[in-house]
C-alpha cells in the first residue's frame, strides 16, 4: 500500500491512534516522533520513518525502510545510543545519513528531551522524599473508639494516685521525703509500726491454726519459703534496674503482709 | 400465660409494671441481706469480690508468648546490653532534639513548645526545608543528642511522632492523638522547672519493654522530688496514655492530682533498628492484618 493512501485513510477516515482536541490532533503511536498527527510525523504512513525511544532507561534509536514493510515482526531496526550524550548525537548523524532533515532534527530533540528526564529521575531517586502514606478513615474511625474505651478503662487518675501512694508506703521517696507532708509522714511511719505488730500476732495465729487442724495439707506454700521468693524477685528487680516501678518499689513487707493475710483467710474459710 | 400476650392493653400493662416492681424488690431484698451479712462477717464480701470478676479485655487477653514474667534473667540481660543500656549502665543523661516536619503549622510549634517543657533538657530547632531526617540525625549525633523526636503533622495537625535514638537507633513511629495543650485543660497548673518522677504502667511484653525502657531514658536518672511532679505513660491497650500532674498527699491513703498537661494519646506504628531509614529493616511493624483478634496486644 502506499504511504499516500494510508495518510487518505487516516487523515480523512479513521486512525485509533488520533487523539483530536480542539486545537490540534495528536497521535497515541508509541513509534511517534513527536506525539502529532501530522503527514510528515505520521509512523504509519510514512514507510521511511526514524524515532528514538527510552525502554527501562536504555535509549534506542529505531528505524523503518521501506525494504523491510512487508515482514511486520522485522519492521524495526533497533539501534543502541551511546550513553555520552555528544556520542549519541552523533550516532544518529552517522545512522541517519541521507534521511530527511525534519526526522534527523527531531530525532536530536527527542534524545535531548529523554536523557534530560532520565538525568532527572536519578537524581530524585537518590534524594530523601517523604513517602506518602494513604490514612483509612475505616481504621481511624475504629481506633478512635478503641482509644475512647481504653482510656475508659485505664481509670488514669485513680491508677495513677495509687501508685503514688504505694510509693510513698514502700518508702521509694528516702527517709527524708521532700515532697510529703509531715504530719502525713509521720502517720505512714507509725502505720508501718502497727502493722508490723500485727504482722507478728497473725504470724502466731497461723501457727496456732497449722498445728492443730492443717498439719497434713503439705501443699500451701510455707511463709519462709514465700519470703525467699518474694527476695528473690527483688533482687532480679534491683540487679537489672528499676523498670516496672508497679513491681519495684512495692515494698516487700507489705506484700508479705498481705499475702500471710490472703493465707488466714483461706484457712477460715475452709474451717 | 406470658403477659405480653394479654390482648387487653390496661390488663397487660398493669401486671408488666407489676412484675417489674417485684423484679427490684427482689433484688432490693438480696442486696440489704448481703448488706447485713458482709457487715457481720467482713471475710464473706472479700469472698465475693474474689469471686465476682467482670471479664475485660485485659483479663482475656490473648496469650502472648513474648510476655516478660518477672523472672526472665534471658530478657534481662538481653536488655543489659541493647541500645539503651547507655541510659541505664553508663549513666549517660539524656539529651533531646525536637523539631516538626517541613513547613508545619502554628499548631506545630505549639505542641512542640509544650514537648519542650515535658521533657527537661530538650531542645526546639526549626525545621527549615533544606535538611533531611538522616541529615538531621548526622547533626544530632555529632552534637552528642541521645534522641530526636520529629512531630509531623496531616492537614495541619500534629499526627504523628517519629522518635530517633541515636547514636544507633532504634527507629519509632507513633501516631498520635488526642492533643490537649496545657490551656485547653480545665483547672489546669503551671509546670515547674523541677525533673520529674515517672510512671511506666503496663509495659509488658518484649516490645512494650523496649519502647517503656526507651520512654524512660528520655527522662533524667533522679527526679526532683520536691517539684511534686509525675509524668505517666500508661499503656492500655496499645495506647500509650501520657498524663502530667502535680500531687499533694493528703494523708496516707489519698493523693490529690493536678493535671499540668499537655494530654496526648500515643499509638505504635513501626519500630525500625538503626537510625531513619526508609527502606531499613523493620523489627515490628503494624499491619491491619496483624490484628486477628480484639484480645491480642503487643505492648
Amino acid at each position: 500500500m502506499s504511504d499516500e493512501i494510508v495518510w487518505q485513510i487516516i487523515n480523512q477516515q479513521f486512525c485509533s491512534y488520533k487523539v483530536k482536541t480542539v486545537t490540534q490532533n495528536f497521535c497515541r503511536n508509541e513509534y511517534n516522533v513527536t506525539g502529532f498527527c501530522s503527514r510528515q510525523s505520521c509512523p504509519l504512513a510514512n514507510s521511511q520513518y526514524a524515532t528514538v525511544r527510552e525502554i527501562n532507561g536504555i535509549i534506542y534509536l529505531y528505524k523503518k525502510v521501506p525494504e523491510r514493510a512487508n515482514m511486520p515482526a522485522k519492521m524495526w531496526e533497533r539501534v543502541k545510543f551511546s550513553k555520552n550524550y555528544t556520542k549519541a548525537l552523533e550516532q544518529i548523524d552517522n545512522e541517519l545519513l541521507y534521511w530527511p532533515n525534519f526526522l534527523i532534527h527531531k530525532c536530536k530533540q527527542r534524545l535531548t528531551k529523554i536523557t534530560q528526564y532520565l538525568i532527572r529521575m536519578r537524581k530524585l531517586r537518590l534524594k530523601d522524599r517523604p513517602k506518602l502514606v494513604g490514612i483509612k478513615k475505616k481504621i481511624e474511625r475504629r481506633e478512635a473508639t478503641r482509644e475512647r474505651k481504653a482510656e475508659a478503662a485505664a481509670r488514669l487518675d485513680k491508677t495513677i494516685e495509687k501508685e503514688l501512694i504505694s510509693r510513698l508506703k514502700s518508702k521509694a521517696y528516702g527517709d527524708m521525703p521532700l515532697n510529703v507532708n509531715e504530719e502525713v509522714w509521720r502517720s505512714v511511719l507509725e502505720s508501718d509500726k502497727v502493722e508490723a505488730e500485727e504482722d507478728i500476732t497473725s504470724e502466731s495465729e497461723v501457727e496456732d491454726l497449722s498445728e492443730k487442724e492443717f498439719v497434713e495439707d503439705d501443699s500451701e506454700i510455707e511463709l519462709e519459703d514465700l519470703e525467699d521468693i518474694l527476695e528473690e524477685h527483688h533482687e532480679v528487680y534491683f540487679k537489672y534496674g528499676l523498670f516496672d516501678f508497679n513491681y519495684a518499689l512495692y515494698s516487700k513487707k507489705n506484700f508479705i503482709h498481705r499475702t500471710k493475710r490472703r493465707i488466714v483467710m483461706l484457712k477460715v474459710l475452709k474451717e | 400465660m406470658n403477659s405480653s400476650q394479654i390482648k387487653n392493653k390496661i390488663k397487660r400493662e398493669e401486671i408488666h409494671a407489676k412484675k417489674r416492681q417485684d423484679k427490684t424488690r427482689r433484688k432490693m431484698e438480696l442486696r440489704l441481706r448481703r448488706r447485713k451479712e458482709e457487715a457481720e462477717d467482713p471475710f464473706k464480701k472479700e469472698e465475693r469480690l474474689a469471686k465476682n470478676v467482670p471479664k475485660t479485655l485485659e483479663n482475656t487477653r490473648e496469650f502472648d508468648e513474648t510476655i516478660v514474667e518477672a523472672e526472665d534473667t534471658e530478657v534481662f540481660e538481653d536488655e543489659t546490653s541493647d541500645e539503651f543500656s547507655s541510659y541505664f549502665k553508663e549513666g549517660i543523661s539524656p539529651k533531646m532534639l525536637i523539631t516538626t516536619s517541613k513547613r508545619p503549622s502554628k499548631f506545630a510549634y505549639e505542641f512542640a513548645s509544650e514537648l519542650i517543657d515535658v521533657f527537661p533538657n530538650s531542645q526546639f530547632v526549626k525545621r527549615g526545608s533544606k535538611f533531611s531526617i538522616k541529615q538531621i540525625v548526622e547533626f544530632c549525633t555529632n552534637r552528642s543528642y541521645t534522641d530526636v523526636m520529629i512531630v509531623n503533622e496531616d492537614k495541619k495537625v500534629p499526627y504523628a511522632i517519629t522518635l530517633i535514638h541515636l547514636p544507633d537507633g532504634p527507629t519509632a513511629y507513633f501516631k498520635l492523638s488526642s492533643i490537649k495543650l496545657n490551656h485547653e485543660i480545665q483547672g489546669h497548673g503551671r509546670s515547674s522547672c523541677h525533673k520529674p518522677e515517672l510512671i511506666l504502667n503496663n509495659f509488658n511484653t518484649r516490645l512494650g519493654h523496649t519502647i517503656g525502657r526507651w520512654l524512660q531514658a528520655l527522662f533524667p536518672h533522679i527526679p526532683e522530688f520536691q517539684g511534686r511532679q509525675v509524668a505517666t505513660f500508661h499503656n492500655q491497650r496499645d495506647f500509650i496514655f501520657f498524663r502530667r500532674h502535680r500531687y499533694v498527699f493528703k494523708n496516707k491513703e489519698k493523693a490529690e492530682l493536678q493535671e499540668i498537661g499537655p494530654r496526648f494519646t500515643l499509638k505504635l506504628k513501626w519500630l525500625q533498628k538503626g537510625t531513619f531509614d526508609k527502606d531499613g529493616e523493620y523489627e515490628w511493624m503494624f499491619k491491619p492484618d496483624l490484628e486477628t483478634s480484639r484480645r491480642r496486644f503487643f505492648l
